[in-house]
């Protein structure tokens, strides 16, 4: 016996997309005109496993260049805050063109354009973050958290920290202490 | 898991401060979806059910008939399933150990309430991107604090 099919092929595309995202437990968004927005970035092993599956259904992972340049970015501006043997009196703008090979302006729009945040707010949230890091994590009081990070005292430390989060960094550490002191009172 | 918005949830026993919470979201460039309960008791009562989707941001007023915020924030912290909850404590005014106390329990922000609509806009959108940032760079939730 024949039958005849006809094939939505929009709907075909999109329902073996989701399942095999699906599979993986990803976050995702798909985005229309073949591209979709994942909410975390891929490890290697998971970009491989997608892109293997993927494959199976005939389809294949474009790189897109202005994504990989912007983890490269994001990637670099890590690197240069949690990296110690960085020098960091280098400005961050010619730090991130010399290494990367294009103008600061190019790769600042570029960033802003994809991340809708900008270079300059990323490179505060992970300083902040390192400062959280080594207020919790270490001995090292905030004129030497200060001086790691290359601020020009711990006064412009205190500030950009309090602009970050409302808080300044002994409330911070304070309102640490005495969650991890609540949390064991709660074990015993 | 495939969601284009990003899901809120307030609690508040005010209708007036709900109206204005959830007009102020609407008018922001940020695709969201608002639920709003006005106890503390309805608010446990659907985030305990089975199925239900959790917020991405639950926005708690601490002064509420039947539980209060803190209580809230207490259960919520204590359960397994509710813990990828950014918790912002939404209030009209404490001293600054109050606020302290409620990011001691576990609470990621604290805001004041603002009286102005404009202002409350600019607010509500620093803390859904401040969220999402967390959230895509995956920095430590756990010392996540903002006050606002």
């Amino acid at each position: 016996m024949k039958l005849f099919l006809k094939f939505d092929f929009n709907t075909l595309s999109k329902k073996v997309l989701e399942s095999k995202l699906d599979e993986q437990n990803l976050e995702y968004k798909i985005l229309g005109f073949g591209e979709i927005e994942l909410i975390k970035k891929l490890t290697p092993e998971d970009y491989d496993a997608l892109q293997s599956s993927l494959h199976d259904y005939g389809i294949e992972i474009v790189e897109s260049q202005k994504s990989i340049l912007v983890q490269k970015i994001k990637d670099m501006i890590i690197n240069m805050v949690f990296n110690e043997n960085i020098d960091l009196k280098v400005k961050s703008s010619v730090y991130l063109s010399k290494n990367i090979g294009h103008s600061y302006g190019y790769l600042s729009n570029l960033f802003s354009e994809m991340t809708y945040s900008s270079i300059g707010n990323f490179i505060i949230i992970q300083k902040i973050e390192y400062v959280k890091h080594l207020i919790l994590n270490t001995e090292l009081n905030l004129t030497e958290i200060a001086f790691k990070l290359n601020y020009s005292s711990v006064a412009h430390l205190s500030t950009q920290f309090k602009n970050a989060t409302g808080i300044t960094p002994s409330a911070f550490q304070r309102i640490i202490f005495k969650r991890r002191k609540l949390a064991k009172q709660k074990t015993k | 898991m495939q969601k284009d918005y990003i899901y809120i949830i307030l609690a508040d026993d005010d209708e007036d401060d709900i109206l204005f919470f959830t007009d102020a979201f609407d008018e922001l460039k940020i695709n969201t979806k608002v639920n709003s309960f006005k106890d503390g008791e309805e608010l446990m009562n659907y985030l305990n059910k089975d199925n239900a989707l959790m917020p991405n941001v639950l926005f708690l007023d601490l002064n509420m008939p039947k539980k209060t915020g803190i209580e809230c924030l207490a259960e919520i912290k204590a359960s397994q399933k509710m813990s990828d909850i950014a918790i912002a404590i939404y209030s009209t005014s404490a001293s600054d150990d109050d606020i302290e106390k409620t990011f001691v329990l576990g609470a990621n922000i604290y805001i004041k309430k603002p009286s102005d609509f404009k202002k409350l806009k600019k607010v509500l959108s620093e803390v859904v991107a401040i969220n999402w940032q967390y959230h895509t760079n995956a920095l430590n939730k756990d010392n996540f604090l903002l006050r606002l």
